[in-house]
């Protein structure tokens, strides 16, 4: 097979399909959301096409600079503690026979299938008082009475990570299942400890991947809407649960738009600086 | 909302299974399909109830044949309305709106306007279940009446509170379960109503925002803010919350079942709010819907959905063949807080704004 530059325009024909695609699919529908987060919002109605910049100011506040921050600190959290649980763990899966890593992946793959709401239910009653876990901690005599693990910081992060956690091991178990072993048994070979061998030499081989990782986990983490509902208290609630509070409950579609614009742009910005520490961290 | 979504389409699938094959197996059901006319009603329950006990009679009674939609809750399907409205499209003819949706569709007109000469039942109404644009049109007839109570779950509570102040008794801390939005929990209204005298205390801003002082103290009490009502109503069963504001006839109807759960009319009375019959600007079914909404004010029928559905009656209580226990199951003789919709059209983001503060702040 020989590889040619495409040179007529049938050449290029299969690329029209994915960017018809995504202009219709992404760029269209977003183009018109950036275009309502300039419209004028009527009060007790609906909106007008207009240019006002009324929106932003509106979220230029301390109020939604404190949810902007949560929801940041949130899915950040998310992301590392789906990494520090999910390295190790895919790690050592790639050891294991080839049957053993099948078993696990589909059972991480059935959680995949499962909706927002049915995990988030599950855990809320994982976490009652009445039906949880904690009667099991009582019923072996660690503790006296039951007690509520929901609404909680705890319970928030706990159903997110969970949620998150097999996108995690996907991504990273075609990148670790690829790395050579010898570089492990070199090491070991000059007297490195397991730990050590792990740590110095296959976190560094990895780096990409899990630089990739974790921005795709914190940007999965940044649009859960339904889990901080259903398991956090108001104060944990993101800034996705006020967009959609403006947008579904209070029809105010601009200012639902321009805080989703926000968002976008805080995520791309973050992104990007994460990108270009990492390159220059590289070249250094 | 996926679950009922997916309920909804498998469902309209099946439906619409009948549907065609009654249609080619009964040619002279053909005519009497000729005149439909599309039906919003909140999907789930409700809907269920209305397909099973009062469709199938109104079709018997008038050769409209009916196709009901199931509408999501909270102003969803009012922003879905507006938008096929723009289009010129009407997803339903008549829906059932709330009273918050009615005003605001006011405001752009969505309403078709009603003509009374073709609906001679609407004498039977109470008056302020008939709703009128600034100008005196009629924007909508009331549908249905609900009560938002005190709930409490019996075995946590032997007796009954009698009044909404035990919301900010400081024994009930993190013992509560509230509506997390200002425009449907209506608890300014709650606090007005049993601390400063009435709902007119919340004329003036300065009204409101005592209001909203008072009412932070209930804070340290909730444990649950709730958009979604199955989230309370199982945590109220099970006695994890055992105390809240929930639906008066849902209540009833899992108290009935043998939950330990039950919903008491404060004396401060419960909060009134009920769902007009609505027709969008976009229907070209104005005759039929007519029909409906008139054959929907009838006492006789408001006396069926007071026993199949659970709801409080739109018509006045005297037309009503109600014995007395079936009147107090779905209504009270205490006087209701009425919500005061207009400031959920005037002020709604300054209230929503200041509500997010004092709950999520």
């Amino acid at each position: 097979m020989r590889r040619e530059p495409p040179r007529t325009l049938t050449d290029y024909g299969p690329l029209f399909f994915p960017a018809a695609m995504l202009t219709i699919f992404f760029v269209v529908p977003f183009g018109t959301m950036i275009a309502v987060s300039f419209f004028q919002r009527q009060q007790g109605g609906f909106y007008t096409p207009a240019f006002v910049w009324s929106n932003y100011e509106r979220f230029l506040s301390a109020f939604f600079a404190n949810v902007l921050g949560f929801s940041l600190m949130l899915s950040i959290a998310v992301a590392i503690c789906c990494l520090v649980l999910a390295l190790p763990f895919t790690y050592l899966l790639t050891r294991m026979s080839r049957r053993a890593q099948v078993l696990w992946l589909v059972g991480l793959l059935s959680i995949l299938s499962l909706s927002e709401v049915i995990t988030g239910f599950a855990w809320s009653t994982l976490f009652s008082r009445t039906a949880g876990i904690t009667n099991l901690l009582v019923a072996i005599g660690i503790m006296d009475s039951p007690r509520a693990l929901t609404p909680s910081l705890g319970a928030v992060l706990t159903g997110m990570v969970y949620q998150a956690f097999p996108y995690t091991v996907l991504v990273l178990y075609p990148a670790l299942v690829r790395l050579d072993p010898t570089l492990t048994e070199a090491a070991r070979t000059l007297g490195a400890s397991p730990l050590r061998a792990f740590f110095n030499v296959v976190v560094p081989a990895l780096r990409n991947t899990i630089v990739a990782t974790l921005i795709m986990v914190f940007i999965f983490a940044l649009g859960s809407y339904l889990l901080p509902q259903i398991l956090g208290r108001p104060q944990h609630w993101t800034l996705s649960v006020l967009i959609t509070d403006q947008a579904i409950y209070q029809s105010n579609m601009p200012f639902a738009a321009a805080m989703a614009v926000f968002l976008v742009l805080v995520t791309l910005a973050l992104v990007a600086l994460t990108l270009f520490l990492g390159r220059k961290g590289e070249a250094a | 909302m996926d679950e009922i979504q997916n309920r909804v389409s498998r469902r309209a699938v099946l439906g619409a299974g009948v549907a065609g094959a009654a249609m080619l197996a009964m040619p002279s059901v053909l005519r009497a399909q000729d005149k439909s006319l599309k039906i919003g009603v909140y999907g789930g329950y409700f809907k269920d109830s209305f397909d099973k006990n009062i469709f199938p009679d109104f079709t018997k009674a008038t050769g409209i044949a009916v196709e009901s939609v199931a509408e999501p809750t909270g102003e969803a399907w009012l922003v879905q309305l507006e938008q096929a409205a723009r289009a010129g499209q009407a997803p339903a003819d008549v829906s059932m709106m709330s009273q918050v949706a009615m005003l605001k569709g006011q405001a752009t007109d969505l309403w078709t306007p009603l003509d009374m000469a073709k609906i001679p039942n609407s004498g039977n109404l109470i008056d302020r279940f008939v709703n009128k644009y600034p100008d005196g049109r009629v924007a909508g007839i009331g549908a249905v009446a609900w009560y938002i109570t005190l709930v409490t779950n019996t075995d946590t509570y032997k007796e009954a509170p009698d009044s909404w102040a035990a919301f900010w008794d400081k024994a009930n801390e993190d013992k509560l379960g509230l509506l997390a939005l200002v425009s449907n929990s209506f608890l300014l209204e709650v606090t007005a109503k049993t601390f400063f005298g009435g709902t007119d205390a919340l004329s003036t801003e300065e009204g409101l925002l005592k209001a909203f002082d008072k009412l932070a103290e209930v804070k340290p009490n909730v444990r649950l803010w709730y958009r979604d009502e199955a989230q309370f109503e199982q945590a109220l069963k099970s006695g994890e919350i055992p105390m809240g504001q929930y639906y008066h006839d849902v209540t009833g109807l899992a108290a009935a079942d043998g939950n330990p759960v039950r919903s008491t009319f404060p004396k401060e009375g419960g909060i009134q709010d009920s769902g007009c019959w609505a027709l969008s600007r976009a229907s070209k079914k104005s005759e039929e819907a007519h029909i409906f909404i008139n054959y929907m004010s009838q006492p006789t029928i408001q006396a069926t959905l007071s026993r199949k559905v659970g709801t409080a009656p739109t018509v006045r209580r005297e037309l009503l063949d109600l014995t007395d226990k079936e009147f107090s199951a779905v209504s009270s003789d205490i006087e209701p807080i009425i919500p005061r919709y207009d400031l959920y059209q005037s002020k709604s983001d300054w209230l929503n704004q200041k509500w997010t503060e004092l709950i999520v702040g």
